[in-house]
């Protein structure tokens, strides 16, 4: 640090200081230290951004700030918090709340859960202004509108009476900020403001909050594993890992000049590499034509059915061995609708066809045979592997069904040689998912799919739950295990980084059709379309693109 | 990551822990309730004891020594006439077989001489009779022939908690109500839990058409007056354990229909199972391997009050005159007899106090059961 607290006098004093922070849990007698002796400070008017992968500490530390961990689960061995001079740590509750969604304010990650979903907007703004301001009835009215105006609501007025599940993800990130703009508070922490939200909608997310920022000359304490981000947003950054702060300094130093050799290898994982050529000459190994999954809107008494939510509408596709086709688009342009239609795990209309079978009339059963040939890997590793059953188990899984006259020491051989494939120790075998940290299950789950020799997988989202160094690992095992096996890949992702390291063939989906498709080379460097265009400045530079194309 | 020694085929099987680390944190939790964990233990030993009832509490000697030969009475009927009497059955507590045995040998007694039917013919005066130490030594006594004298009247042939109406030992019959109350429970516990999780598995799993008539027959069928048609059915059909048995379960798989659909509904659509399915898993594996230990935690976590309901359920139908066959072992006929003899307090007490100390036990295990299955419990 190179400010000391003491000399207030030359220069501004700090918002927030933060100093020898430690968090520890406690769980079935054990006591886990998660930070360990953090210090750091925030000027008025600053951003400072809390860099680290997950479980580095960077949201423990947060939540500490306004004592929102698990007492007494969670205690600090060490440390002050001080905030204007009050150490919050030993604040009485009373004066704590005070302080809470007053003077300093939180948004969090999952727009989804923090907002109380039985509460209209305009109780839930109001309930803060009458809590901290005493605010009410028609003030209080003409106080929400303001705030609903400044965080970029459309028709505040008709937002009011709104309920949460009407609002998009980027509407309710939008109404959280207000929330936590409501008492106009000195410091504002986000907790990965931008993470569950699309490449368009976080640009224009970090946008407001830069304008807002400057706006009300506010304090940002902002965490994020996202470097791109920071770049674009901090003042100062300090790096976590492992609960401690291994570097800090400003955007400019610690990106151009790292010091610590966790932030160098931060710094140099992105995706990187390219895709397989494109060759046309290759076999097809899927095919789909014109697909079309509608799902009806029921209504009325006899719940006839007056209309359908058009989720994949019309898609031409071609997968090619040793080719990936990358489908990208924001939330809810059905593109895993698309891929679990193609893979015959949702019903479908149109035309499928899989190494030569017309598969597109099948029934479950009838598509058990080819199962071993068409695998799915899924976005969530810690979801789409069974917590109670050891990894050896997991993987056999599909070899038992499809492979049923190998011998207990065969299958175990071909589980271990998955294994090894993918990068891990083959003896891990006998252990249970959740000994393996996020990148590790997903190498499982993808070795679950390999081991059956499949001939087409389909991708959905394999890295957006991983942390950024995690990605390309992944990245790199799949390109290896493409060349390795002349596999076609169907991969989905909202992550163009990761697209354009992969795919060689790309489809733009939006509301359920393709807005642009074609090699990956010229989509990429010469986007035809406007929403295209904005998609590419979005997840490339981190900018919001005003045009009608892209959704809020 | 980048690991690696090359795969062998003779890489040792490594052996995998007996106990996943959930089991072992589920019993810490278990044992972490000390009130739930020793009232465990308690239920166990008690029911233990009770599983042994015909060596505790009988009519006949365990072990007798007649003319050399060893004789067990307790497992082995041996006609009378072995004796030099005339009845099919040995009845060892007349004191002339007594006399003939002790003059030609030995035998070892229970330390209760009464079985749950055997009818104490040495009653001071007519039943009920409290239990002994309430009386004087002359009194207790008095109904034997040569009174406090006699070598009959000893502690194993007194009434520890008294007489019912019928001059049967109450002690006796609490130990063998105690085991049929608790198998009754058991029984019917397991198998409407089966029953129940099975349809709730099916209903929670398909879904759509299979769930919605399934359940509106469950709720039909649970809106029957259950009362009124047990007392029907038992009016028609000879009361007994299996009969009584098949009735309540007719009615008590219900209960489990609803969490266990609820835990398949929840987790068919978990990303494992989609996965499993991609694998080309099928249904029943998948419900099996992947749905089922889902849905145990929530069963589990109910049996041990379904369990102490099943109990309550038989007692209070034995109360009624409904439940199991006259002159049966039951709790709710000596609650019946409690309420008709209000001059015997022993009776009403007795009934009382074991019921509710069965069913305490219960529950309190019944909660520890619960911490240990719930992971957001944590101890300091």
């Amino acid at each position: 640090m190179a400010m000391s607290p003491t000399n207030a006098g030359t220069m501004t004093a700090p918002l927030l200081s933060v100093r020898d922070l430690s968090v520890a849990f406690h769980q079935g007698g054990k006591e886990s230290l998660a930070v360990d002796q953090v210090s750091f400070e925030i000027m008025p008017g600053e951003v400072l951004a809390l860099v680290g992968e997950s479980g580095s500490g960077k949201s423990v530390t947060a939540n500490s700030i306004l004592k929102l961990l698990p007492y007494p689960a969670a205690s600090h061995p060490s440390g002050q918090i001080l905030f204007e001079g009050k150490d919050l740590l030993t604040l009485p509750m009373r004066d704590l709340r005070s302080v809470r969604g007053n003077d300093i304010t939180m948004i969090f990650q999952e727009p989804m859960t923090s907002l109380n979903p039985l509460h209209s907007i305009e109780r839930q703004i109001g309930e803060i202004l009458e809590l901290h301001q005493a605010l009410t009835g028609a003030p209080a009215r003409a106080r929400i509108l303001e705030l609903l105006n400044q965080v970029g609501i459309r028709d505040p007025e008709k937002r009011l009476k709104a309920f949460p599940h009407e609002l998009s993800g980027g509407q309710r990130q939008r109404v959280m900020i207000a929330m936590a703009l409501a008492n106009r508070p000195k410091l504002l922490i986000a907790d990965e403001p931008t993470t569950a939200l699309d490449v368009t909608v976080q640009a224009q997310i970090l946008e407001l909050l830069a304008g807002l920022k400057n706006q009300h000359h506010m304090s940002m304490l902002f965490i994020t594993h996202d470097l791109g981000i920071v770049r674009k947003f901090a003042d100062r950054v300090c790096v976590m890992t492992k609960g401690k702060i291994v570097e800090t300094g400003t955007v400019e130093q610690v990106f151009t000049n790292p010091q610590h050799a966790y932030t160098r290898h931060l710094l140099a994982a992105e995706p990187k590499g390219e895709p397989p050529p494109a060759d046309d000459k290759k076999p097809v190994v899927m095919q789909g034509a014109d697909i079309k999954v509608w799902f009806p809107i029921k209504a009325g008494l006899m719940r006839k059915v007056v209309d359908h939510v058009k989720a994949v509408d019309g898609i031409d596709i071609t997968l090619r061995e040793g080719q990936t086709v990358g489908v990208v688009g924001e939330s809810g342009s059905g593109k895993t609708t698309l891929g679990l239609a193609l893979s015959r795990l949702i019903s479908s209309k149109g035309r499928i066809s899989f190494i030569g079978q017309s598969i597109d009339a099948y029934s479950y059963a009838m598509m058990k045979p080819l199962r071993n040939r068409l695998q799915v890997v899924f976005q969530d590793p810690y979801g789409s592997l069974s917590p109670r059953m050891s990894v050896g188990d997991i993987i056999a899984e599909g070899l038992k069904v499809h492979e049923t006259s190998l011998s207990y020491e065969e299958r175990d051989r071909r589980v271990a040689t998955a294994l090894e494939e993918v990068g891990l120790d083959p003896a891990t075998r006998w252990r249970y998912p959740h000994e393996f940290s996020g990148g590790q299950r997903q190498r499982i789950a993808i070795a679950r799919a390999m081991v059956l020799k499949p001939r087409f997988v389909m991708l959905d989202e394999p890295t957006s739950a991983l942390d950024m160094s995690v990605q390309a690992q992944v990245v790199d095992l799949l390109r290896d295990l493409q060349s390795k096996h002349d596999l076609a890949y169907l991969f989905i992702s909202h992550d163009l980084k990761v697209v354009k390291a992969l795919a060689n063939e790309v489809i733009v989906m939006r509301h359920g059709k393709i807005v642009e498709s074609g090699p990956a080379k010229s989509i990429f460097e010469a986007p035809k379309e406007d929403y295209t265009r904005a998609l590419m400045a979005a997840a490339f530079n981190i900018e919001a693109v005003k045009t009608a194309a892209v959704s809020e | 990551m980048t690991v690696s020694t090359p795969v062998t085929d003779t890489m040792p099987p490594q052996k995998r822990p007996f106990f996943s680390p959930t089991s072992i944190r589920r019993w810490q939790n278990f044992k972490a309730n000390r009130r739930g964990y020793w009232s465990f233990w308690i239920f166990l030993a008690l029911f233990g004891l009770s599983l042994c009832a015909e060596f505790i509490a009988n009519d006949k000697p365990i072990l007798a020594s007649y003319k050399g030969e060893l004789l067990v009475p307790v497992l082995v009927d041996y006609p009378e006439e072995k004796f030099g009497g005339f009845l099919a059955q040995t009845d060892y507590k007349s004191s002339y077989i007594q006399d003939e045995i002790n003059a030609n040998g030995w035998m070892i007694w229970p330390p209760i001489r009464y079985s749950y039917q055997t009818v104490n013919s040495n009653i001071p005066h007519s039943a009920p009779t409290p239990p002994f130490w309430l009386m004087t030594k002359e009194e207790r006594c008095s109904g034997y022939p040569q009174g406090a004298a006699d070598p009959g009247c000893t502690l194993g042939n007194l009434n520890w908690l008294g007489t019912d109406n019928q001059a049967r030992d109450v002690t006796a019959r609490i130990i063998y109500g105690f085991r049929i109350s608790v198998l009754f429970g058991l029984a019917l516990t397991i198998c409407s839990a089966i029953v129940g999780v099975t349809a709730g598995a099916v209903q929670g799993y398909f879904g759509g058409w299979t769930d919605l008539l399934m359940q509106r027959f469950i709720e039909i069928w649970s809106s029957m007056p259950v009362l009124y048609i047990l007392l029907i059915i038992a009016a028609i059909l000879p009361p007994g354990f299996f009969v009584l048995l098949g009735i309540m379960l007719l009615f008590s798989w219900v209960g489990f229909v609803g969490v266990v659909r609820a835990e398949f509904l929840r987790a068919r659509n978990f990303e494992y199972v989609n996965a499993a399915r991609a694998l080309g898993v099928g249904n029943a594996t998948i419900m099996l391997r992947h749905l089922l230990p889902n849905a145990m935690v929530a069963t589990l976590t109910f049996l041990p009050f379904i369990l102490s309901g099943s109990i309550t359920t038989l007692t209070s139908l034995d109360f009624l005159g409904f439940g199991m066959p006259p002159g049966s072992p039951s709790l709710g006929e000596l609650i019946a007899q409690g309420k008709n003899n209000l001059q015997a307090p022993w009776l009403g007490l007795t009934a009382f106090f074991t019921m509710s100390i069965m069913l305490s036990l219960l529950i309190f295990t019944g909660e520890a059961v619960r911490d240990a299955f719930d992971p957001r419990k944590t101890f300091r």
